[in-house]
């Protein structure tokens, strides 16, 4: 097809009137095709699958039966001695994959909710990829803390149920605000991920036959595309697109209160909410873009929906968060060495000469200097696999920056005589088994939901058009765009 | 002109706190202490604490509800060692207590210490997380219980502890945290007797097992809101330290530091 070539990345540079519609033209607004075959699009990329995909689909499954299952249930049976958390790192790697995994969650929300309140159109084709992360993100958050609870088959003493005992859970605890918080963000970005599906599920169950097609039919709720629907869906997105972003805010904010309410030096902190927010959109962008090279080389047909301008929005986002993470990094660094407190001037010199030296440098690297580095420039910025590989090294720079900040901090503390390093041993495998599910649920949903929100990207087709003034070609956007009034 | 306010009456927990001396209390003197280790045995075996094994307790997860710490100042040869006894502080305003999501730890009105429910414990480990004192222990595995843990003689299994268990301190399971409890049943046993016999509990009467097996007598126990008694006395030598005292943990462990 033609339009394969036009958004390859390097892709030549146009100048002159003529090129410049060529080159609007590059833009997926601009680049309309007829509904029925955009929709056809989806269809096919849902049920092109190859034997790679099978291949995949197992290694990802025994990984998740062995990594996930078998070695949580063994640690369940055997006791939390198997891991590697003792006195003082109480707290291990369980907790690292917890903040991870939120942190993950919030690119989901900040991509859907936020740009489409701000109405940013270059987020219309992956809203669905980033929100699919963030449900599946807190499933693993979530399965990462009754990992680590010492008698997990309990954890419903935390809920504040009636119940014979005459028990009711310490809301004082900050691990009670977490609860709630996780609990109401689960349920609200699950429903704000249900919500503009519909219409792409009716769409499906329209298109489908067989066991299919009952699927489709149960999840789409009977939705026929009738302008009263519409006007109902619109609205319940619209509330969710602005209630959503404050729980946002207040999720990872109060994940931070576990380190920041504690007496602990290097954890009561008082910038780390905002610092937390930052760090869990930085690793979160950089996941989004990850998601996106892989759908992009993967599955059929994504190269029209996610182009070139995509990748490079999404660099200039990565880019800011980032210089916004290094500031609030310094910022809590500053003050805390500042204050010249004993115990947290210990800490700090531990961070940065101790036998974990070496993953604080790396993190700071791989946070701020590889975006800062590479992420200028909009060739690199525009090439997908330079942008995934960009994301990849800065989630893996965010993860050592909460490792460093819960096991290596929770070496030093006032009483010297306790001081140890921690080793994770089992948590490596069920570090494995988190992300293999992780992968696993995304492998799925790419099979079952429609992962592209047609809709949006037809309605965004609909109101953008070009326009030719005299002889040049001036592009146009019109306001049927009704999510957000 | 003078602000006249009464912090009590404002509710600040620190003044509030700062008024309740505390009931029970504890005096240990850093310059009679030999560092034998004999009170950490002796609250093992009064405890029912269990035997972790060379590996684990290597590891850091000895589960010993007191320790002896041990310093070295100085350089060779002029090496001066110092020894500090560490155990659960008792903590008037404690930092374990807030956090934890079920009550599990939680502070005893009648008796004024802190007290940690093993039934209700979830083990969240975050009140071992914000204890300044590091004196929290979590049960990482059946320690008590499995035989994997026992000695293995004539092929038959044996388990060490079976036949020295205190029947009235319960065995903790795995996944559970726990702490020194004062001795909480030689407390209340005291407290019994002297009930059924019409009286006050004297001072001296219940010495918890650390003080009884302490062979240096470095070790003082009994009640801080009676000034008469020798802990009260002691309490209030110019010797007399706290440690962490700067976090308004109003522990109720005091320390005679050496000198």
């Amino acid at each position: 097809m033609a339009v394969a070539s036009k958004y390859l990345p390097g892709a030549k540079k146009a100048h002159g009137n003529q090129d410049n519609e060529h080159e609007l033209r590059q833009h997926l607004m601009h680049d309309p095709r007829p509904r029925g075959e955009l929709n056809q699009m989806v269809m096919e990329s849902m049920y092109a699958t190859s034997w790679k995909f099978w291949v995949v689909f197992a290694i990802l499954s025994i990984l998740t039966a062995t990594c996930f299952f078998y070695a949580w249930g063994y640690m369940i049976a055997e006791g939390l001695g198997v891991a590697g958390v003792m006195r003082p790192s109480y707290w291990g790697i369980f907790l690292v994959n917890t903040v991870f995994w939120i942190g993950i969650s919030h690119a989901g929300t900040f991509i859907s909710a936020i740009l489409r309140v701000f109405k940013a159109e270059f987020r219309r084709p992956f809203t669905r990829a980033a929100e699919l992360m963030t449900t599946f993100g807190l499933i693993q958050a979530g399965a990462s803390i009754f990992m680590h609870m010492g008698r997990v088959w309990l954890s419903y003493w935390m809920l504040p149920i009636p119940n014979e005992r005459q028990l009711w859970p310490n809301f004082h605890s900050p691990l009670m605000w977490d609860l709630l918080a996780i609990t109401t963000y689960v349920l609200g970005s699950t429903m704000y991920l249900f919500l503009p599906l519909i219409p792409d599920l009716a769409m499906a169950r329209d298109r489908s036959t067989g066991w299919r097609k009952t699927f489709f039919k149960i999840l789409a709720l009977g939705f026929r595309g009738t302008e009263g629907e519409w006007l109902h869906l619109r609205t319940a997105m619209n509330i969710f697109a602005f209630a959503i972003i404050p729980v946002m805010f207040s999720v990872h904010t109060i994940v931070s209160w576990d380190f920041a309410m504690s007496m602990r030096p290097g954890w009561s902190s008082t910038v780390f909410g905002p610092y937390f927010v930052v760090g869990a959109l930085h690793s979160g962008m950089g996941a989004v873009a990850i998601v996106l090279f892989i759908m992009r080389a993967t599955m059929k047909h994504m190269g029209y929906f996610i182009r070139a301008e995509h990748f490079d929005a999404l660099g200039k986002l990565m880019l800011t968060v980032s210089m916004a993470w290094a500031y609030f990094f310094f910022n809590d660094y500053i003050v805390q060495w500042y204050g010249g407190d004993k115990w947290t001037d210990t800490l700090l010199h531990w961070h940065e000469s101790g036998p974990m030296a070496w993953m604080f440098f790396s993190m700071l690297i791989l946070n701020i200097a590889v975006p800062w580095l590479i992420l200028w420039n909009r060739k690199f910025r525009q090439t997908p696999w330079l942008l995934a590989s960009v994301g990849l090294l800065i989630n893996v720079g965010m993860w050592f920056e909460r490792y460093i900040i819960i096991p290596v901090s929770l070496t030093i503390n006032r009483m010297p005589f306790t001081w140890k390093l921690y080793f994770p041993r089992i948590e490596i495998f069920l570090t494995i088994g988190t992300f293999a599910m992780f992968l696993l649920f995304y492998l799925i949903a790419s099979r079952l939901i429609p992962l592209v929100p047609v809709w949006e990207v037809e309605e965004g087709q609909m109101a953008h058009s070009l326009t030719k003034v005299g002889r040049a070609v001036v592009p146009s956007v019109s306001e049927i765009d009704l999510t957000v009034e | 002109m003078s602000l006249n306010v009464d912090l009590n009456r404002m509710g600040a927990k620190g003044a509030i706190a700062e008024e309740a001396e505390g009931k029970w209390g504890m005096v240990i003197d850093q310059d009679i202490c030999t560092g034998c280790q004999a009170c950490v045995a002796a609250c093992a075996m009064e405890n029912n604490l269990p035997f972790v094994m060379e590996e684990d307790a290597g590891y850091g997860r000895t589960m010993h509800w007191i320790r002896i710490e041990r310093f070295w100042e100085g350089e060779y040869p002029e090496v001066h060692t110092g020894f500090q006894p560490m155990l659960c502080q008792q903590c008037g305003n404690a930092p374990c207590e807030p956090v934890c999501p079920v009550f599990a730890t939680v502070h005893s009105q009648s008796d004024q210490i802190n007290l940690q429910v093993y039934n209700r414990c979830v083990g969240t480990r975050y009140c071992a997380n914000n204890c300044p004192y590091q004196v929290r222990s979590f049960n990482w595995r059946d320690y008590a219980l499995e035989p994997f843990h026992a000695n293995d003689v004539d092929g038959q299994i044996v388990f060490p502890l079976h036949n020295q268990f205190n029947p009235d301190v319960t065995v903790r399971r795995r996944g559970v945290m726990e702490k020194c409890t004062f001795c909480i049943q030689r407390i209340h046993k005291a407290e019994d007797t002297a009930k059924s016999q019409g009286r006050e509990v004297q001072d001296g009467e219940m010495v918890p097992a650390c003080a009884q097996a302490c062979p240096a007598n470095a070790i003082t126990f009994g009640r801080l809101d009676d000034p008469e008694s020798l802990v009260s006395q002691l309490a209030h030598q110019d010797r007399a330290v706290k440690h962490l005292e700067e976090l308004n943990t109003l522990p109720r462990i005091t320390y005679l530091k050496e000198g």
